[in-house]
């Protein structure tokens, strides 16, 4: 598979471990790339600008997402977190705690099955469920176009936050804007401290990082101190707010971002 | 494992520009600050691209190095973590310069036959 080449200046690429291809008896029929120098253009073959972004066309239509939600008023949260980490469980006191003040909206993201998706029905939130599943392959994260045809199943003009419940993983959704106003994570204080630096993408997007399960620091080695040093290190800008969703400590203070966050607009 | 989407993207902006054009190479380039697991995007690539019009089109990857610029000192720190501070004098007031690159940059398309 891929191969790295180092260059002096300082720059790294891989190289497509094509040229084994040859050793497989295979024939192409055309002269293959088996350079290593990015700038090298084989014989034949004419380099084309692109420059565009991977993302673009994703970015694109968040953008249309956004400008939808602005439009109608809805303040949205892209909120994000390991599978466990407690995002519907949280989601359930935030729905009854908020529920006089603000009308919610909740955008439901499941690899496969519509348990969480349940367990806040009935709450007197809105919500839509995406399960990924039906996009490429079973997705790991919502994209742009996963949330555009979620948000054609809410009432928008009838909702004052939305909040977009992510599929459960550190990595894949920091990496793809949905048209959200602001990203939140939630992180379980059995996760261990150096998650931040391993996961940095996702603790330098989130603007507010609910740290949840607090109440079982009794009963752990979790050095929070630690952890608040990791998130200052990838993200010294971010509100942090511990909570417990069991207890419901801490569940004011989060209401309160998000009601500030739906008032902001 | 968000590589296939990523490849998917790529895929579909490479051949909307290439119109029928045989691609023999697509250059990309990203940051290190991107969570992109390289053997995991060329994997992606070929699977992806496999019994496709870009089938045996090479995936180059130019890998670009995070590096900061404090506001204080002035001094350029190239990151080998995601902290951004300043290596000079750990200051966190610092601007990020490069890193985050996620752009396809170009394509090479064979020339058509006289």
């Amino acid at each position: 598979m891929g191969r790295f080449h180092a260059h002096a200046d300082g720059t790294m690429h891989t190289h497509d471990g094509h040229d084994g291809h040859d050793d497989h008896g295979h024939d192409h029929g055309q002269d293959r790339d088996v350079g290593d120098h990015g700038g090298y253009v084989e014989t034949g073959a004419t380099r084309v600008n692109v420059l565009q972004g991977i993302l673009a066309e994703n970015d694109r239509i968040a953008a249309d997402n956004r400008a939808d939600l602005v439009a109608a008023g809805v303040r949205t949260v892209n909120l994000m977190s390991s599978p466990g980490a407690g995002k519907t469980t949280l989601l359930r006191r935030t729905i009854i705690a908020l529920g006089e003040q603000l009308r919610v909206g909740v955008l439901e993201g499941d690899i496969a099955t519509s348990i969480d998706a349940d367990q806040l029905s009935g709450l007197g939130a809105t919500v839509s469920l995406v399960n990924t599943s039906n996009g490429f392959g079973g997705e790991c994260h919502l994209d742009a176009v996963m949330v555009r045809s979620g948000l054609g199943r809410l009432p928008l003009a009838d909702l004052d936050l939305l909040v977009i419940e992510n599929v459960g993983n550190l990595v894949c959704p920091a990496e793809f804007d949905v048209g959200e106003a602001a990203k939140a994570m939630i992180y379980a204080v059995t996760e261990g401290e150096e998650k931040p630096l391993k996961y940095p993408v996702m603790f330098r997007a989130a603007e507010v990082v609910v740290v949840n399960k607090i109440d079982l620091l009794p009963h752990l080695d979790f050095d929070l101190g630690l952890f608040l040093a990791n998130l200052h290190d990838v993200n010294p800008h971010a509100v942090v707010i511990q909570a417990s969703a069991r207890t419901g400590e801490g569940v004011d203070e989060w209401c309160d971002w998000l009601r500030g966050t739906a008032q902001a607009r | 494992m968000h590589e296939m989407s990523l490849c998917q993207a790529i895929a579909d902006t490479v051949s909307a520009q290439a119109d029928g054009a045989s691609v023999r190479q697509v250059n990309v380039r990203i940051g290190y600050l991107r969570q992109v697991v390289p053997e995991s995007l060329l994997f992606s690539w070929e699977v992806l691209t496999m019994d496709t019009p870009l089938a045996g089109c090479t995936l180059d990857v130019e890998h670009v190095p995070a590096v900061v610029v404090c506001a204080g000192c002035g001094a350029r720190t190239t990151l080998d973590l995601p902290v951004l501070a300043c290596s000079s004098c750990a200051s966190h007031d610092v601007e990020l310069v490069s890193g985050e690159e996620f752009l396809i940059v170009s394509m090479d398309v064979a020339e058509e036959v006289g």
